[in-house]
């Protein structure tokens, strides 16, 4: 079955964010296909290469970024979602004329649309709220 | 622009200001319509809160939420559910609400999210 992945809660703030990246975890072990991971709201900070969690705690963006990489999958983070608070890649750095970013490879950032055309492909569209 | 065409679902729950539920959700109805496919809007729980007229968020600092729900019926989005208990715990009356809404007990609400392929909450 494909699934798409919808996370709406920040890392650290509520349960949302892991529940998500076991979910996807499980998901992929079960061999089902992952459309793509979207990243809405605050759930766009998991995106974010500045997270320095404890050593005994998850570090659930680099989580992220090598479960991505292993199994090449999409992860899109809002963009209207994330440069409001503070999550930039360089191209929007460079945009609004910050002199720093901060999004994580291979996270990338896009539209609300690539919510949509996930929700038309997948034959589900599972959401991780706060 | 796909040809394929998926029904989604969007559940509210939250009041319109306080946190960015509400916003986040019209976006994405929004986006939706674009897409044109076909879309349902449910209000439960606080989320009927957001139906309310009148609504004046200036003094907190936000954009008015209600100009935007009014929109919605030029996008065609005209299918708004609303939880009937949601409304009495609140002691709303259909009335209250200026739009053209549909009122659901729990078994239509469960019937209404079998029906959709795609379901999103917020």
């Amino acid at each position: 079955m494909i699934f798409s992945i919808v996370v709406t809660g920040a890392p650290y703030s509520s349960q949302a964010a892991d529940s998500a990246l076991r979910y996807c975890k499980s998901l992929l072990k079960l061999e089902h296909q992952i459309h793509r991971i979207f990243f809405y709201a605050d759930g766009v900070h998991n995106a974010s290469e500045l997270a320095v969690p404890p050593q005994d705690e998850t570090n659930i963006p680099s989580e992220w970024a090598q479960l991505a990489e292993q199994h090449k999958l999409d992860m899109v983070v809002c963009i209207a979602a994330a440069v409001r608070r503070g999550v930039l890649d360089e191209n929007e750095a460079g945009r609004y004329e910050k002199n720093s970013h901060n999004l994580t490879p291979p996270f990338v950032l896009s539209g609300l649309g690539q919510l949509v055309e996930a929700g038309i492909v997948s034959d589900r569209v599972v959401t991780f709220g706060a | 622009m796909s040809d394929t065409k998926k029904s989604f679902l969007i559940i509210n729950r939250k009041a319109p200001y306080g946190c960015s539920a509400a916003r986040d959700a019209l976006d994405v109805a929004l986006t939706i319509s674009v897409f044109e496919q076909p879309l349902s809007l449910l209000f439960m729980d606080d989320a009927v809160l957001q139906l309310l007229p009148a609504q004046n968020p200036a003094g907190i600092g936000q954009k008015n939420l209600s100009a935007n729900l009014a929109m919605l019926e030029m996008y065609d989005i005209d299918q708004l559910h609303v939880c009937s208990e949601a409304l009495q715990q609140r002691g709303l009356r259909a009335e209250d609400i200026e739009l053209n809404i549909n009122l659901l007990d729990r078994s239509g609400i469960a019937t209404l999210i079998k029906q959709h392929d795609q379901v999103l909450s917020f």
